[in-house]
């Protein structure tokens, strides 16, 4: 394990930031924190880079314990949500900046800041200030420059929060890609589960101060440790009491499956691609989702009678919420 | 531009943007001509006036004014004191700065308002102020009136506030994040201070170095009463340039003042140079 974080507490005055938190993150992996904000994700992600001090517990980076250790001593590279770049230097001299403390040699840090420069695409602005950069740019520049010094673990702070959606998307798929060619041990936060789920190996869920629950991505999707994370990371409805995908369940004509419940459609919503069926079922408003061609071929209209059940595939994966605790 | 460049001399690669004359819009126009009319009525022609009186006396003139022995005491005291003044107030400005944004303590907002009575207070009271405190019935052994050293002190009183006014908005609204940035590169807090918030600051400090040396040089009322006002040892130029007038020795008199205005020029475009040179080094 590349950092274990062992019973870390945190307050903030009367707020409790963290509580009790332990997790390992493994090496070579790409982990995200996610979580609402305000959750203490951020916190965490400071506290193993030292940038704030745990109130009890412990953190341990390589093997080594660092909880007492200052930032400057841990080796980590720690990219801020709002680039945090160094203003007066050039795009280079930033880059450079960690490698000068360090007192290389001239040639070896020119040779290094090319090859970075190279490495997040931003060559041809080597000499421009990160104030002639656009926002994307700057945060490539920031990852250069925390890349610089070789740190044994990388920490990314909402690394794309500032971003514009496309920017965003462009650079969540960069960085995924970069960390395959990197293999740093990188741990960035984020609220955004999308992000999470798409760029993680390993996805830690943190909510009001505690670990939710830690696993894959698929893990997380498919078997939820409670109604919180089901919920967190995708969009749920409830048929009777039991809380399900929308798009795992079925809309049925003339279906004789004793398992399947009566309905009536009260609203059809279009998305793109996507169709949204809600459908009232005694008290309850259940929402469905359906492709075109599902939604076609059933030939729905507002005040049809429909049956409504959760796909027989999914009933295999899918944990029930009465499970919840059971991590 | 090549990729492996890391010097800092390099072509002006658009750092400086250069605005080729662009016509003047209508609005534009106004407020330029009311800008250009009001400094005239208030700077331009004043100083202009006091440059004709000084060649009116002719040349020969000028120069026995300048370089009597008295008046180059004078203006070797008020200039040196000044730069004196105004080193001290770098240092103990961006420190008293530094102390009001980034320290919490009890008082604090009762110093902050203390620190600009300088400002506020008529100088011939801070002058007032200074002598009985100072002066020869001190109350703490101190007795610097009608010395070299009561000069420093006046003029160390009203500059106080400029350096510590320029920078502390500056530093208040610096990034914690790039000092966060450059530690945990392995920078230590003097680096920090050196290489990242420092350059920040340096424009206002020198901003406020150079009004700081500018009020010093036309200093007047806070030492009039407490220099003593003695020639050859603690006669300031403006009390030179007085005691001309009162022997109505005018072109004597716009003769010290011009040659004060030249090194006061002269200084402000220093300092905005070697300000300009140090935020390009980082």
């Amino acid at each position: 394990m590349s950092i274990e974080i062992t019973g870390v507490s945190k307050r903030f005055g009367d707020f409790v930031a963290l509580d009790d938190v332990s997790v390992s993150i493994p090496s070579g992996g790409l982990t995200a924190l996610l979580g609402p904000s305000g959750g203490g994700k951020s916190t965490l992600l400071r506290i193993i880079a030292g940038l704030e001090t745990a109130d009890t517990g412990r953190v341990e980076i390589e093997g080594v314990d660092a909880t007492r250790l200052s930032p400057q001593k841990r080796n980590v590279g720690f990219v801020f949500q709002h680039y945090a770049a160094f203003k007066h230097l050039s795009v280079a001299r930033n880059v450079a900046f960690g490698l000068e403390i360090r007192k290389k040699p001239k040639e070896e840090i020119r040779a290094r800041v090319d090859e970075l420069l190279k490495l997040v695409h931003l060559s041809q602005f080597a000499d421009r200030l990160p104030a002639q950069l656009s926002g994307g740019q700057r945060q490539r520049m920031a990852l250069a420059r925390a890349l610089a010094v070789q740190p044994s673990v990388l920490l990314l702070d909402e690394p794309f929060g500032a971003l514009d959606a496309k920017v965003r998307k462009e650079l969540r798929d960069w960085l995924r890609r970069l960390h395959d060619e990197v293999h740093v041990t990188t741990v960035f936060v984020t609220h955004d589960q999308e992000e999470a789920l798409e760029v993680a190996d390993e996805i830690v869920v943190i909510n009001e101060g505690r670990v939710e629950q830690v696993g894959s991505p698929d893990e997380l999707y498919d078997q939820p440790a409670n109604d919180f994370v089901m919920r967190f990371l995708g969009p749920v409805t409830e048929l009777g009491d039991r809380l399900v995908r929308p798009h795992d369940l079925q809309l049925l004509t003339d279906s004789t499956d004793p398992g399947a419940v009566s309905g009536r459609v009260k609203r059809i919503t279009r998305i793109g691609f996507e169709i949204r069926v809600e459908v009232a079922v005694g008290e309850q408003d259940v929402t469905v989702t359906l492709t075109r061609n599902e939604f076609l071929a059933l030939d729905l209209r507002v005040g049809s009678e429909v049956q409504v059940r959760v796909a027989p595939e999914v009933g295999a994966v899918q944990g029930r919420p009465e499970a919840v605790g059971a991590v | 531009m090549t990729a492996t460049a890391l010097t800092t001399d390099r072509p002006a690669v658009s750092r400086r943007p250069i605005r080729h004359g662009r016509p003047l819009t209508w609005v534009s126009g106004v407020g330029f001509g009311v800008t250009m009319m009001w400094f005239s009525l208030l700077v331009l022609i004043p100083l202009a006036a006091v440059v004709a009186t000084a060649a009116a006396g002719g040349w020969s003139n000028f120069w026995d004014a300048v370089t009597s022995e008295q008046t180059l005491a004078a203006i070797e005291l008020t200039v040196g004191t000044a730069f004196g003044v105004t080193v001290v107030n770098v240092f103990m400005g961006t420190l008293i700065a530094w102390v009001l944004v980034r320290d919490r303590f009890f008082g604090k907002r009762v110093l902050e308002v203390l620190i600009d009575i300088p400002f506020a207070l008529p100088t011939i009271v801070a002058g007032l102020v200074l002598l009985a405190l100072y002066g020869p019935i001190t109350p703490i052994g101190v007795d610097i009136a009608n010395t070299r050293g009561a000069v420093f002190l006046a003029f160390q009183f009203v500059t106080l506030p400029f350096v510590v006014r320029t920078v502390q908005p500056v530093l208040a609204e610096l990034d914690r994040d790039v000092e966060e940035a450059a530690m945990s590169l392995g920078a230590s807090r003097f680096t920090v201070f050196r290489r990242i918030i420092l350059p920040s600051l340096t424009p206002a400090i020198a901003a406020g170095a150079a009004l700081s040396f500018a009020r010093g040089v036309s200093e007047y009322g806070s030492l009039v009463l407490f220099s003593g006002n003695l020639p050859m040892k603690t006669e300031v130029a403006s009390v030179r340039i007085l005691s001309s007038i009162e022997n109505d020795n005018l072109d004597s008199a716009a003769a010290v003042a011009t040659i004060l205005l030249v090194i006061s020029f002269i200084v402000l475009v220093v300092v905005d140079t070697l300000q300009r040179r140090l935020v390009r080094r980082g």
